[in-house]
C-alpha cells in the first residue's frame, strides 16, 4: 500500500517534469492543456490508476490454469457479479489510499487546476466508479480467455502495454493527431482513464463522456457474462 | 437422489506433433447407469483416470456431458447450477475453497453470506461442526497456517453450513494421517446417519469405504465394473477365504478336502489353506486341521478390499479380451 503510494508520486514527479518539458517546447500550451491543467492531468492519472486497477492480478486465469476455477464455479452465485462486488470493493479502499493521496500531493505542491463548478466533483467521482467498471470488464475478459489459452500470459501483457497508451494515461488523448483521436473515442480505451479527467477539467461534453463510459461498461459487463456462460459450458476443468 | 442414465461425456485432446495439429476423441465417462437413493453413503473407487473426477464434475454442473441423462436432486445440474450449488456441498481433497488469507471465521462468514443461511441455523450448525471436529483452537488462524488436517476439517464444515442434501467428497482423506483420518471418518458417519446426508465419496484409501460406505461403486475406463455392498461383491469376486495356521512344530501342511491351495512360510511352521466358501465352512476345515496337526494359533482371513478390486479390473480386462 505504501509502495504503491510512493511509486504513483515517484512516478507523477517523472510525467509532470517530461509533460512540463514538452510544453515549454511548445510555449506553454499542447492542445487545450496549460501547465496547471497539465499537472492536474497526471496527479489525478496517477492516483486513478490504482484506484481504476488497469493492470490486474490475471488471478481468475490463474485459477483457471490451475483448476481452481471449479470451486468458484460451484458456489451459488453469478461469478462475474462477484468478482465486480469484490473489486468495488478493493475501490473503495483504493480510493483512500491510492486515488487520494496523489491528488493532495499535487495539490499542494504544483499549480493546480480546480474544477470550474462544484457540481463537477460528484460528476468526477460517478466517472471514476465508471472507469472502475469498465475496467473491471476489460481485465475480466482478458482473464477469461484463459478458458480457451489456458495461458493467456501474452494477451495479459498485451493488454498491459496498449492499455496505458491508449488510455491518456501515457499523454492525454487529445496529444494524438485528430483522426486517432476520433478513432480512440470510439473505443472503450478513453473510458479508463481520460473521461473521468475530462470530467474535471472541464474539457469536452460532460454528459456526453459519461454516456461513453455507461454504454462500454454495459457492453463490457454483457460481453463477459455471455463469455463466461460459454466458457462453463464448453470448456475442460484441468485436472484431478 | 442421484439419478443417472447411459451418462457419456468425451474430450478433445490436442495431439501436436511438430507443427501438425490433430485431436483424438477420448471418452471419459462411457455410458455410466446408477441411482443414488437419499441418504445413503457410496463409495466411488477407480484408478486414476477412471472417470471419476469427471463424473463428479457432470453431477455438480461444472462440466456438461455429452450425451446421457443427469438429475441431481430432481434437477439438471449444469442447466440449473446455482440452484443445485445451494442444496448440495462440495469438498475437493486438492482445492481449498476458503479463502487463503483470511483466519477460518471469516471465510465460514463469507459463505454464510454467499448461501444467505439465517443466522441463527448458521450459528447451530457451526457450532456442531467445532465441536465435533475440534476446531476451537483453530477458528482465529488464517488458513494458510493450518495444517492439513486442520484445513480439511475446515473445509468440510465450509460445505456444510448450508445443510446440503447431498455432499459430495472427491478424496476427502488424501495426504492425511491416520488420526485425522478417523475423526473424519467417524464425523461423516454420524452426519450421514443423524443427519441424513446423502454421501458420495471418491477415493483411493480403501479404508474410507470400509468405515463409511455400506455400498461401492467401481469404475474404470468410464464404465462401473461392479455396484453393491461391499460384501457381496467380495463375496462374488473373490469366493475364497483363507485359514492361515501356525505349527508347534514345522511340518507339511495338513492335508484337508476342500483346500484348494497351499502356501507354506517360516520353514513349515506356518501354512496358508485357501478354502472355497460355498463347499467348506471355515469351523469344518478347523476341526479337520486340528485332528491332524498340533496347531498354536489359527486365523481366518478375508480378502481385502484391495483384492476385490484389483479382481474386479482383472475380470474386465479378461471379458474384454474374449470380445
Amino acid at each position: 500500500m505504501l509502495a504503491g503510494m510512493t511509486a504513483n508520486v515517484v512516478f507523477g514527479m517523472l510525467r509532470v517534469a517530461i509533460l512540463a518539458a514538452a510544453l515549454e517546447a511548445a510555449d506553454g500550451e499542447i492542445a487545450d492543456y496549460d501547465i496547471a491543467a497539465t499537472n492536474t492531468y497526471v496527479w489525478i492519472g496517477q492516483g486513478l490508476l490504482g484506484f481504476v486497477l488497469l493492470w490486474g492480478t490475471n488471478e481468475l486465469a490463474e485459477r483457471v490454469r490451475s483448476g481452481d476455477v471449479v470451486v468458484d464455479l460451484y458456489r451459488p452465485w453469478h461469478l462475474q457479479s462477484a468478482m465486480l462486488a469484490q473489486d468495488l470493493g478493493r475501490g473503495g479502499f483504493a480510493f483512500l489510499t491510492r486515488l487520494a493521496p496523489p491528488m493532495v500531493f499535487g495539490v499542494l505542491l504544483f499549480p493546480f487546476q480546480f474544477p470550474a463548478s462544484s457540481a463537477q466533483w460528484p460528476l468526477f467521482l460517478v466517472s471514476a466508479v465508471l472507469a472502475l467498471v469498465v475496467s473491471f470488464a476489460c481485465r475480466f475478459l482478458v482473464d477469461a480467455s484463459a478458458f480457451w489459452l489456458l495461458d493467456n500470459r501474452g494477451l495479459y501483457g498485451f493488454w498491459n502495454v496498449t492499455s496505458g497508451l491508449l488510455c491518456g494515461l501515457t499523454v492525454p488523448v487529445s496529444f494524438f493527431p485528430g483522426w486517432a483521436r476520433d478513432v480512440l473515442w470510439l473505443t472503450p480505451f478513453p473510458a479508463l482513464m481520460q473521461a473521468p479527467i475530462d470530467v474535471f477539467l472541464g474539457h469536452g461534453d460532460v454528459t456526453g463522456v459519461l454516456l461513453h463510459q455507461l454504454f462500454w461498461a454495459v457492453a463490457l459487463l454483457g460481453a463477459g457474462h455471455l463469455v463466461l456462460q460459454r466458457a462453463v459450458r464448453k470448456v475442460v476443468v484441468q485436472g484431478g | 437422489m442421484i439419478e443417472v442414465r447411459e451418462l457419456r461425456r468425451e474430450f478433445r485432446i490436442a495431439t501436436s506433433k511438430g507443427l501438425r495439429r490433430n485431436h483424438k476423441t477420448v471418452t471419459a465417462v462411457d455410458g455410466v447407469t446408477f441411482d443414488v437413493r437419499a441418504g445413503e453413503a457410496v463409495g466411488y473407487v477407480g484408478p486414476n483416470g477412471a472417470g471419476k473426477s469427471t463424473t463428479i464434475k457432470m453431477l455438480t454442473g461444472i462440466l456438461v456431458p455429452t450425451s446421457g441423462h443427469l438429475r441431481v436432486g430432481g434437477v439438471d445440474p449444469s442447466r440449473q447450477r446455482r440452484d443445485l450449488a445451494r442444496r448440495i456441498g462440495v469438498v475437493f481433497g486438492q482445492r481449498s475453497q476458503l479463502w487463503w488469507d483470511l483466519p477460518l471465521q471469516d471465510s465460514f462468514d463469507l459463505l454464510r453470506s454467499i448461501y444467505r443461511v439465517p443466522a441463527q441455523d448458521y450459528r447451530t450448525r457451526l457450532d456442531e461442526c467445532v465441536e465435533l471436529l475440534g476446531l476451537q483452537e483453530t477458528l482465529l488462524t488464517p488458513v494458510r497456517q493450518l495444517s492439513l488436517g486442520q484445513r480439511m476439517r475446515g473445509e468440510i464444515t465450509a460445505a456444510l453450513l448450508h445443510a446440503p442434501e447431498l455432499l459430495v467428497l472427491d478424496e476427502p482423506t488424501i495426504g492425511l494421517d491416520l488420526e485425522s483420518k478417523e475423526r473424519l471418518r467417524e464425523f461423516l458417519a454420524d452426519i450421514n446417519t443423524r443427519r441424513g446426508t446423502t454421501l458420495l465419496l471418491t477415493t483411493h484409501d480403501l479404508d474410507d469405504i470400509e468405515r463409511l460406505c455400506p455400498r461401492l461403486m467401481v469404475i474404470d475406463h468410464g464404465r462401473v465394473l461392479a455396484d453393491g455392498p461391499l460384501d457381496e461383491l467380495r463375496a462374488e469376486v473373490t469366493p475364497e477365504r483363507e485359514l492361515v495356521i501356525d505349527l508347534r512344530e514345522p511340518g507339511p501342511a495338513p492335508d484337508v478336502p476342500g483346500v484348494t491351495a497351499v502356501r507354506s512360510e517360516a520353514g513349515g511352521l506356518r501354512h496358508h489353506l485357501t478354502f472355497r466358501r460355498a463347499e467348506t465352512t471355515a469351523a469344518q476345515l478347523i476341526t479337520q486341521v486340528v485332528r491332524q496337526v498340533e496347531v498354536h494359533d489359527l486365523a481366518v482371513v478375508e480378502p481385502e478390499i484391495d483384492d476385490v478390486i484389483r479382481k474386479l479390473y482383472q475380470r474386465q480386462l479378461d471379458q474384454d479380451a474374449h470380445r
